[in-house]
């Protein structure tokens, strides 16, 4: 082991407090990131790392798949998605199962992938799902921007973006979780800077860690996250300091604002939370593909026994849901949480079910 | 000892084929366990091996293998779908020790596909063939409407004779036993990749499609306790030590740092979110020996051309529930599990 | 989802850069860093650089963490 990873582990078991510390994380590459390299397995029991709603796949509403579902099947569109998006159960099918059945629907990695088949396709509408958080949804905007610099007719986005901090917020405020500080997201902050989570440590007093996704920098921020709690000086700490900047990207940050507006949403497994979620402006609506291919959707619902809401809100681990790994599996996924490649439920079950102490 | 693959819990309950059902993953099992087993299953049958080896005399048995070529591109860094027909076919046979002997060769051409490109890869085929000192001893030729075939399609079947008593199995692998691997992974499925017009990635990298009958050979020679071989292709290294851990039932622990991988496809894999683990290799050979003669095949592998960057990746630990662990450079121990979804269509 | 990886810019033109990243290269979107110059590393998400990066840093996220630990001590 190298030194240093010895020392930060060993530092985080001298320096943690009595009682033990429960921290939050809200991106899905940090639950990824956590799971496949077993960081676990340097971290004390009671030191505890929860996965929350950091998975803009997995919080992606059912609704929302059922309408992009809807739009396939009724119009002749091609669909543009990310690759995450497209075995995500909705109500009674999901992009890959329409696939199958020979809708063109197709994975790009980039969304400016989507805009050149609009250009190069005039003819034929194209939809691009556009989903993630902050470090997405300037894509997105700067794809618009394009589309409407150059009055492209065929170019439609359905649009599922949602922000973080209003979302750590209603955490905050939801009773039944106990979250003593949060491992805030690496790229949405090289985004949005450092002062949006201001309000959780001052009003909240909760420590927050901008952290950077390699192993050694969750171990970076742990460390700095106890120092923060056992000073009882709650603050936000930038560790991933070689790329987020305290005033984020300015630039981004303005794309963004320039073609969408808070607006509610609905999480998936949590409910509808205010000012959440970004709408496009006026301007811009006439590349929203919910409005514009309208669709008749029947009651989406939620399958039974799924648990991936309280997963999302970190009540439950992944294991404490009765469908994990019997009935629920990567092969055959009930919720998003299991499907989506960066799902709590999919990281442990890929590299944590059979949990193993390394003896050192 | 039966050597009979766990059969998985879930049942196949698709509905329609899907292209995971060919990625050589979790749900390619399924289809052989579940739906294949069912109507065509027999014990040599369900044993699943690179080829299939049968008794034909007195210290005298055949192997005999087939494999389909459905790659897209055609044409590729380092090879092309001819060479790999061959490629394929030889170290199917050669994992199980077999001296390839003979092959057939069945063409479905795309009515379109331009006669040039037809003598290209058969050119190919014949450059492999006289590398491999082997012949096409029967073959077939189909043409098929346009769009129905994607330029070209190739089976090929091939029989090798083991004149030997070396029984090379899943089977014979004990505890203790080396791992080795004899090159860097995730080259092929790579290579396609970077064809591949959606990723629009430019990379210096090429398949590793290699015949390695010679290779099995030079390392049989050197030492009697060679356990078994398996070709690491579609679904990569994790998943052949998976379908070898949960036959066997034996754990298998591998290590993070000595796993061979290049950096330029260490760096595409790092651009796309993937696993070097899981993308497909034609030219690796995961070979199971007794750990005493770990050295001699070590010395026997570098000598050989396709060999040269061979290493010890891990080793086999006790009777356990046959699970594949990965020791990680953080110094930490995490399970590797067989891939759910397709990640790459069309690399074979 | 936030999947993103530091590469070296090599060549600028309009909108577009070139960039590099252990030996892979790719053309991505530079529109939202405006002062992004040839030989400076960014941060690379689905097709569009995001932010700046300091070359030694981005050792960290190339798989050479235990480098960039190392030098960190210097």
């Amino acid at each position: 082991m190298h030194r240093k990873i010895e020392e930060l582990r060993d530092s985080i078991a001298k320096n943690k407090p009595g009682k033990g510390i429960n921290i939050m994380e809200v991106c899905g590459t940090h639950t990824m990131s956590i799971s496949r390299s077993g960081l676990r397995q340097l971290l004390p029991e009671d030191v505890n790392l929860i996965s929350g709603p950091g998975c803009p796949v997995c919080v992606t509403s059912s609704h929302d798949i059922d309408h992009m579902i809807g739009i396939i099947r009724e119009y002749p569109v091609t669909l543009f998605t990310f690759g995450d998006m497209i075995r995500v159960p909705g109500t009674v099918s999901s992009l890959l199962d329409e696939r199958s059945q020979g809708k063109d629907v197709r994975v790009c990695y980039s969304p400016m992938d989507a805009l050149d088949h609009a250009r190069k396709n005039p003819k034929k509408e194209v939809v691009f799902v556009a989903i993630g958080f902050e470090t997405t949804s300037p894509l997105t905007a700067v794809l618009l921007k394009r589309a409407k610099e150059e009055d492209i007719k065929n170019f439609y986005i359905f649009n599922t973006h949602k922000l973080v901090p209003p979302a750590l917020e209603m955490l905050m405020l939801d009773e039944e979780i106990k979250v003593d500080a949060f491992l805030c997201p690496g790229h949405v902050s090289a985004i949005i800077g450092s002062k949006p989570y201001e309000f959780i440590a001052k009003r909240y007093r909760t420590p927050c860690v901008i952290s950077g996704f390699e192993p050694v920098d969750i171990l970076q921020s742990l460390n700095m996250i106890i120092n923060q709690y056992n000073a009882g000086k709650p603050e936000v700490q930038i560790q991933y300091d070689r790329v987020v900047k305290p005033d984020g990207n300015p630039a981004a940050a303005a794309a963004i604002y320039e073609v969408f507006e808070p607006v509610d949403s609905d999480w998936r497994g949590i409910g509808t939370l205010p000012l959440t979620g970004l709408g496009l402006k006026n301007t811009y609506s006439r590349f929203n593909a919910a409005r514009m291919f309208p669709v008749d959707i029947t009651q989406s619902e939620e399958p039974k026994g799924c648990k991936c809401g309280e997963v999302l809100k970190g009540i439950l681990k992944p294991f404490d849901c009765r469908l994990f790994a019997a009935t629920c599996t990567p092969e055959r996924p009930i919720g998003p949480c299991m499907v989506s490649s960066e799902g709590s439920c999919a990281a442990y079950y890929k590299y944590e079910r059979q949990a193993y102490k390394i003896d050192q | 000892m039966k050597g009979r693959l766990i059969k998985l819990i879930n049942k196949f309950s698709d509905k329609i084929i899907q292209l995971a059902h060919g990625d050589g993953g979790l749900k390619t099992r399924q289809l052989i366990d579940h739906l294949l087993d069912k109507y065509l299953g027999n014990e040599v049958l369900s044993r699943l091996d690179d080829s299939s080896v049968i008794d034909i005399g007195p210290n005298k048995k055949l192997a005999f293998t087939t494999d389909s070529f459905v790659v897209d591109p055609i044409f590729f860094p380092g090879g092309d779908i001819g060479k790999l027909s061959i490629c394929g076919t030889v170290n199917d046979l050669a994992a199980s020790g077999a001296h390839p002997t003979a092959i057939s060769l069945a063409l479905i051409l795309e009515e379109g596909l331009p006669v040039k490109h037809l003598e290209k890869i058969l050119s190919s085929i014949k450059k492999t063939l006289d590398e491999t000192g082997l012949n096409v001893i029967t073959g077939d030729t189909k043409v098929v409407g346009r769009g129905n075939a994607d330029s070209i399609f190739i089976n090929t079947a091939g029989i090798g004779f083991i004149d030997d008593d070396y029984v090379i199995s899943p089977e014979m692998i004990r505890e203790g036993d080396t791992v080795i691997i004899n090159g860097p992974i995730a080259d092929h499925g790579l290579a396609i990749l970077s064809q591949r017009q959606e990723f629009n990635f430019q990379a210096d990298i090429e398949s590793d499609c290699a015949p390695l009958a010679s290779l099995v050979s030079d390392i049989k020679n050197a030492s009697p306790n060679i356990h078994a071989l398996r070709d690491a292709t579609r679904g990569g290294l994790a998943t052949v030590l998976c379908e070898i851990a949960s036959r066997t039932l034996f754990d298998i622990e591998i290590f993070e740092d000595k796993i061979p991988v290049r950096s330029q496809s260490r760096g595409i894999c790092e651009f796309l979110g993937m696993d070097p683990l899981y993308i497909a290799n034609e030219g690796k050979m995961v070979i199971f020996v007794s750990s005493q003669d770990t050295d001699k095949v070590l010395d026997a592998l570098k000598n050989n051309i396709y060999g040269r960057e061979s290493k010890v990746i891990g080793k086999v630990s006790g009777k356990e529930k046959g699970s594949v662990f990965l020791n990680t450079q953080l110094g930490t121990r995490r399970l590797v599990d067989m891939h759910y979804s397709e990640q790459l269509p069309r690399i074979c | 989802m936030c999947l993103a990886i530091p590469a070296k810019i090599i060549k600028i033109k309009g909108n577009i850069a070139e960039i590099e990243s252990l030996g892979v290269k790719k053309e991505v979107d530079i529109s939202l860093i405006p002062d992004a110059k040839k030989g400076d590393y960014v941060i690379v998400h689905a097709g569009f650089a995001i932010s700046l990066v300091e070359k030694e840093e981005a050792l960290a996220t190339q798989g050479y963490w235990k480098e960039w630990l190392d030098a960190q001590e210097d």
